[in-house]
């Protein structure tokens, strides 16, 4: 079996409709959404949901006011500032570690477990998806992704599928760690501005630093095609692959309105041909691995 | 007053709006929130004259004093320990530096040592303070580098976070303690989901908030329609305009080609700041 995650480092390049796109052009997958925080996958792909768990997140102290004293030791103790002066938790600060447990000499706190989102089995029309929602505000994204990619190995297993397709989160953090790790290929999409350059480095340097062969899409090409000439020569001096070059065009956005995917929407159209042609590099290149 | 910038989906324009609206205002500081990939530096071209590390504290584990009882696991929320009657095992990764283990441990085998993560970069421009943070590829944690960034707050200058996209722990962090937010978003149905969701988060926080929209003209009206309906006021929309476009993509902050922005950028401030003293 193998994993495929599509990640970007810079939000907002188009891993989702890219990806979104290439779940309707393969065949035999299970597709995986580890943006758990901000999941949009589901808005083109209409889950019909199966199954639900619930996702356990960092557990939260409770204080027990009839026993506390006030003596403030665990706001003394506590690293991540989530006891104020009035010995009050903060839920969104607090990490659910367990010290104010026991230094409190009166055990007036405990730990109590939190639900902090939801993770879900689906059916879509292109195979089984599994996705999860992350409560707002809520921490440990990773633990989540992680359960979504158990979630989704389990069922290709199941199901005999031979790729998993993963749409990661922006950034380089916890959660794209977690959607990275033990994969066989990061295909990065970027775009050709300064800022999307610099982020591609260092989602590329993620992806060596996991000794993950990293593939390339520069999205919206023709915006800057000096740009993209400059992403075209660092990524040869970095060994990662280009495997596609998609066109700024407005039919992206419309049929992200549509609820479609574009190669559904306007299967004819420049856009759509393009990204074929880097799913089947894409997939070549998997297959290589 | 420090206003945060927060997004919930990534690339609607955070960065576009916090340099923009920092160059058309004076006395002002610029922190870069999203320390896993941090770009006002790009667009601002800052001159860096101080860089500091940032550490996190993990766990030493004197062999000799510990007798494997297995407190510190046992205590561990993380399972960043696992003891064997031979051997400790400790997994950086899980870690959260909170420090229990040290307290649990009835031996006093455990000391803490201190791990680089990442770096705090200050800096200057023409016209602004400038304070960035970068976290070290491969290391999972931004919390920290985020909470060494916010330490540079300058509270007599107007102050603007750029946070990371997201709805999590690290935009908590970075939105922590502003006087006002304003939510960037686009006119599409992926904008408006992920809008959704940090007016949730703000709501929660209890962070007074107004939305700019990005690329207005692009996708649909949804966005206006749930606005209306939240009471969230839309104090600014940028309209999708080739020309932006393309001075992002060189790196360049567009008011400084098209300054008839300036003054909307600070008629913007004028009406958050009349906005927080309500």
């Amino acid at each position: 079996m193998k994993q495929i995650t599509v990640l970007s480092g810079k939000g907002g390049t188009g891993k989702t409709t890219i990806t979104a796109s290439f779940a309707v052009l393969a065949n035999d997958i299970v597709i995986a959404d580890c943006d758990v925080d901000a999941p949009d996958l589901h808005m083109l792909l209409h889950p019909q949901i199966m199954k639900t768990q619930e996702f356990k997140g960092p557990k939260l102290a409770v204080i027990d006011k009839t026993k506390c004293i006030k003596c403030g030791l665990c706001k003394n103790s506590c690293r991540f500032d989530a006891i104020n002066d009035s010995i009050q938790i903060d839920p969104f600060s607090c990490e659910g570690c367990g010290v104010c447990v026991v230094v409190c000499p009166e055990e007036a706190i405990s730990l109590q477990e939190r639900i902090s989102g939801h993770a879900f089995i689906s059916k879509t029309k292109y195979g089984i998806m599994s996705h999860a929602r992350l409560d707002p505000g809520e921490s440990n994204s990773g633990k989540l992704v992680t359960m979504v990619r158990n979630n989704a190995q389990q069922i290709a297993e199941e199901e005999n599928c031979n790729l998993i397709l993963i749409d990661g989160s922006p950034g380089i953090g916890c959660p794209v760690i977690a959607s990275v790790t033990g994969i066989d290929t990061g295909l990065i999409v970027t775009e050709p501005t300064m800022s999307g350059i610099h982020d591609l480095d260092r989602a590329i340097q993620l992806l060596n630093h996991f000794n993950i062969s990293p593939l390339v899409c520069i999205n919206k090409y023709d915006i800057n095609r000096k740009n993209t000439e400059k992403i075209v020569k660092f990524c040869e001096k970095n060994k990662a692959e280009v495997t596609g070059k998609i066109s700024f065009d407005p039919i992206m956005t419309e049929a992200m309105v549509a609820g479609k995917t574009v190669v559904e929407h306007s299967p004819d159209n420049i856009v759509s041909k393009e990204i074929e042609t880097t799913w089947k590099k894409v997939l070549s290149a998997v297959n290589r691995e | 007053m420090i206003i945060s910038i927060a997004s919930g989906k990534g690339g609607t324009g955070k960065t576009t709006v916090a340099v923009n609206m920092a160059l058309s205002i004076k006395d002002v500081q610029i922190l870069d929130c999203d320390v896993e990939e941090p770009n006002v530096h790009i667009l601002l071209q800052p001159k860096i004259n101080e860089t500091k590390p940032v550490y996190i504290s993990t766990p030493l584990v004197n062999q000799e004093k510990c007798d494997h009882c297995g407190k510190c696991s046992e205590f561990c929320e993380f399972n960043a320990l696992f003891v064997t009657p031979e051997e400790i095992l400790f997994f950086p990764e899980l870690c959260t530096s909170c420090g229990g283990c040290m307290l649990v441990c009835p031996k006093n085998a455990i000391t803490e040592k201190n791990v680089k993560i990442g770096v705090v970069k200050k800096g200057v421009t023409k016209s602004m303070e400038l304070v960035y943070g970068e976290l070290n590829v491969g290391k999972p944690m931004a919390i920290p580098v985020i909470k060494d960034v916010k330490k540079q707050i300058n509270n007599s200058k107007t102050v603007i976070v750029d946070s990371p996209p997201g709805a999590s722990c690290p935009v908590i962090e970075s939105v922590h303690g502003s006087d006002y937010c304003l939510l960037v978003s686009e006119p599409t149905p992926f904008g408006l989901h992920d809008l959704k969701i940090m007016v949730q988060v703000l709501e929660g926080l209890g962070i007074p908030f107004g939305v700019i929209i990005n690329r207005a003209g692009i996708g649909d009206k949804e966005i206006y329609d749930f606005c209306e309906e939240k009471d969230a006021p839309i104090l600014l929309e940028i309209p999708f305009q080739r020309k932006i476009a393309e001075l992002y993509s060189r790196g360049t902050p567009f008011i400084l080609e098209m300054p008839e922005w300036k003054k909307k950028f600070q008629l913007l401030i004028d009406d958050i700041k009349g906005r927080i003293k309500k």
